[in-house]
């Protein structure tokens, strides 16, 4: 490799890299994010080229919704026990109980949003100053606007009016008693740059990323996988399809797509190839409004 | 494939956004589901033409006033590079907006409207682009299809244009007639503007040098955070983390530490683990020095040669972000790259007038935006460059200790 023509993703690598080790560098008590899903996956990569030989300056955190798959909680696990990091787990599901909060109702009942609550409670328990997420830019119109370090008040609350100028790689990471930064060091990688990522550092991944056999349910066009938490009715007919996730969030809100793609290399083929979003083709909780990523994140929202 | 970060500055009517919208769609980068959305919100509109320029506001504030408040970042690749662009509000209210865009671009795209030829907002957006030092800089003149596509007009513009290039010092300058509304030059030559035989927009993107933009030659290496594993096998470890922000550090290479001004050679480079001989900027490592020196966060690590200024007074371009006023003789931490020291605003000499270049010498109220010259003085001294010579270490921004807030970016000179 030439030193005047870095590879774009060793470009990205380097900046996220940069970005986390700044968090570590700038807090006190800074936690990463984690979910199991192919980006949080990818920040704990990053994470291992950043402080190895040296233990990760933060722990792991999951905020269980309760509806998750069982692989990415499976992988979960496992790779917090393989790479010997702390992993704290807090379960909305608690948070509900303490809390007396009303679980969501309708057919695919999604407590998307109760994971404010949790989140920010945790945040609260653990004192965290910082928390590193997975948010790419490339999402969604309001994740576009976001600065890599996000200050949010004690509430949690995105102001989209109010944003710190962010210039050159300098990140300001000073904050009052009870706000907290978010810091996403993968914002300007594209989904496929993450799968090209995966590819190129052979990284693992849960297995529902890839195409298996599920029974799925067709809802205006997207397939919701069958599971206790989604209200069937009898117009629902039970169908078994080959098909892969290309996100994973919860079972409620993440559609599967058809595909026979068992492998990196034919995933990157189908999505090179896909003339839909990734969050417009999986993502059954964007579609409500124009705005509706915007106004989680107003409250909140990761 | 390689990485281009450009920006592209506007406000209402100037087509900015129709040529992000405009290139993302040509370059078959917007998806069905992101078109479907599109064709609902320009349902309303009368001729019935979806709206490119809707693909890029992306706060419910911005679509409701029709306005591009804060940087919108978006990307695209092509088989050739990775694009970023940094969509920024070109109006003056929203001008540390843009420099926030602009700050980090290798090239920027200045929309001339065809019909007005260079006005107060193209010379205020190039003023900015010369203060930032963005290395290339692409004028387009946009709205060929409403004068005609006239080669005149373009040509007078491009004579006009080419004094303010002149004036402001800017290097690497291309000149583009497009019309982003009907598509004309931007990814595909048109018969319409056959008279012109350059490159069409993407070409000249993807054609841009920008490797060549990083300097190899005066080594910098910013300490980020120290890595002490302090276990058994690992007892005496101690790894300074940091990005080389500017030249070549290899294994063996002397080193001195500013601004202690302690010395000491390299004994490994590691990038995520793995030893390496070699690593220059842009890359995150890891160095382990043969002695063992009192080095933290904030210490920057360079060579015997080309070495950085070392001391406590700073003259600065300084843009104004805060809505409240700057004032002689208030303190702010200023943060340079992993640095941060308090400091004071000394003097402030003159205002920029950033639509004339004109220096205003009463300077009893500085606001929001302003662009001054000023002298700060630091608490420590500090290992820094001029930033026309080296960006990566000449830029730096001041913060509010009682607000946390940046409030200011200085270009020190």
């Amino acid at each position: 490799m030439s030193n005047q023509q870095l590879y774009y993703l060793d470009q990205l690598e380097s900046e996220a890299i940069h970005i986390m080790r700044e968090v570590a560098g700038q807090f006190e008590r800074p936690a990463l994010l984690f979910s199991g899903g192919k980006d949080s996956i990818t920040l704990v990569h990053l994470a291992l080229k950043a402080f190895r030989p040296g233990k990760f300056p933060f722990p792991l955190v999951h905020i269980d919704t309760g509806h998750n798959f069982q692989e990415a909680l499976d992988y979960r696990d496992q790779l917090a026990n393989s790479i010997g990091e702390k992993l704290i787990v807090r379960k909305v599901e608690d948070t509900i109980k303490t809390k007396n909060l009303s679980e969501p109702k309708g057919k695919f009942a999604s407590r998307n949003a109760l994971q404010t609550f949790t989140l920010l409670d945790t945040i609260e328990e653990f004192k965290f100053d910082a928390c590193i997420g997975g948010a790419r830019r490339d999402e969604e119109k309001a994740r576009a606007k976001e600065r890599i370090f996000s200050v949010r008040d004690e509430f949690g609350q995105w102001d989209p009016k109010l944003q710190r100028p962010e210039l050159w790689n300098t990140y300001n990471g000073k904050i009052n008693k009870g706000e907290n930064v978010r810091a996403f060091p993968i914002s300007n990688w594209t989904e496929l740059d993450i799968w090209n990522y995966i590819r190129r550092e052979n990284i693992d991944l849960p297995s529902i990323y890839f195409s298996h056999k599920r029974d799925v349910i067709e809802h205006e066009g997207q397939l919701v996988a069958v599971s206790p938490f989604i209200k069937l009715d009898e117009a629902d007919k039970i169908i078994n399809k080959q098909v892969r996730y290309r996100t994973v969030g919860d079972m409620t809100c993440t559609a599967a797509v058809e595909s026979t793609a068992s492998n990196i290399n034919d995933i990157i083929k189908e999505i090179t190839a896909t003339k839909t979003s990734e969050r417009g083709e999986t993502r059954i909780d964007d579609r409500v409004s124009e705005a509706a990523m915007e106004d989680r994140k107003k409250n909140g929202y990761f | 494939m390689d990485l281009l970060r450009f920006i592209t500055a506007g406000s209402v009517d100037d087509g900015k956004s129709t040529l992000i919208g405009r290139l993302l769609y040509d370059s078959k980068s917007i998806l069905i589901d992101q078109l479907e959305a599109l064709e609902k919100q320009s349902r309303n509109k009368e001729d019935g033409e979806i709206d490119l320029a809707l693909l890029t506001d992306g706060l419910r504030a911005e679509r409701e006033q029709g306005i591009t408040i804060d940087v919108a970042y978006k990307y695209f690749s092509t088989p050739k590079r990775k694009f970023i662009i940094a969509d920024a509000p070109g109006h003056i209210q929203y001008t540390r907006n843009m420099i926030t865009g602009a700050s980090n671009a290798n090239l920027i795209i200045i929309l001339v409207d065809a019909r007005h030829g260079v006005v107060e907002q193209t010379r205020r957006h190039s003023i900015i682009a010369s203060l930032l030092n963005i290395p290339h800089v692409v004028v387009a003149i946009n709205k060929m299809d409403l004068v005609d596509y006239s080669q005149d007009v373009f040509n007078n513009i491009v004579i006009d244009y080419a004094k303010v290039a002149k004036t402001l010092d800017l290097k690497d300058v291309s000149y583009l007639p497009i019309s982003a509304l009907k598509g004309d030059n931007i990814v595909d030559k048109t018969e319409s503007l056959k008279w012109f035989d350059g490159d069409t927009l993407l070409e000249l993107l993807e054609k841009v040098e920008v490797a060549k933009d990083i300097n190899l030659t005066h080594a910098r290496f910013p300490v980020q955070y120290v890595i002490r594993p302090q276990t058994e096998e690992l007892h005496d470890y101690r790894g300074y983390a940091g990005k080389i922000i500017s030249g070549i550090y290899k294994k063996g290479d002397e080193i001195i530490v500013l601004p202690s001004g302690l010395t000491s050679k390299i004994k490994s480079i590691e990038i995520g683990g793995r030893e390496i001989e070699e690593a220059s900027a842009p890359q995150s490592v890891v160095l382990q020095l043969e002695d063992d020196i009192d080095i933290s966060r904030g210490d920057l690590i360079v060579q015997n040669i080309n070495k950085p200024n070392v001391q406590q007074d700073l003259q600065v371009l300084l843009c104004w972000m805060d809505n409240k006023p700057l004032i002689a003789g208030n303190k702010y931490l200023l943060q340079i790259n992993s640095r941060t020291v308090k400091s004071i605003v000394k003097e402030i000499e003159y205002k920029l007038d950033v639509n004339t270049l004109e220096k205003n010498y009463s300077t009893n109220s500085v606001g929001l935006n302003d662009i001054v010259k000023a002298t700060i003085r630091t608490a420590s001294a500090l290992p820094f460059d001029s930033y026309k010579d080296l960006q990566v270490n000449g830029g730096a921004i001041l913060i509010d200790e009682t607000s946390n807030v940046t409030v200011g970016a200085c270009m020190i000179q």
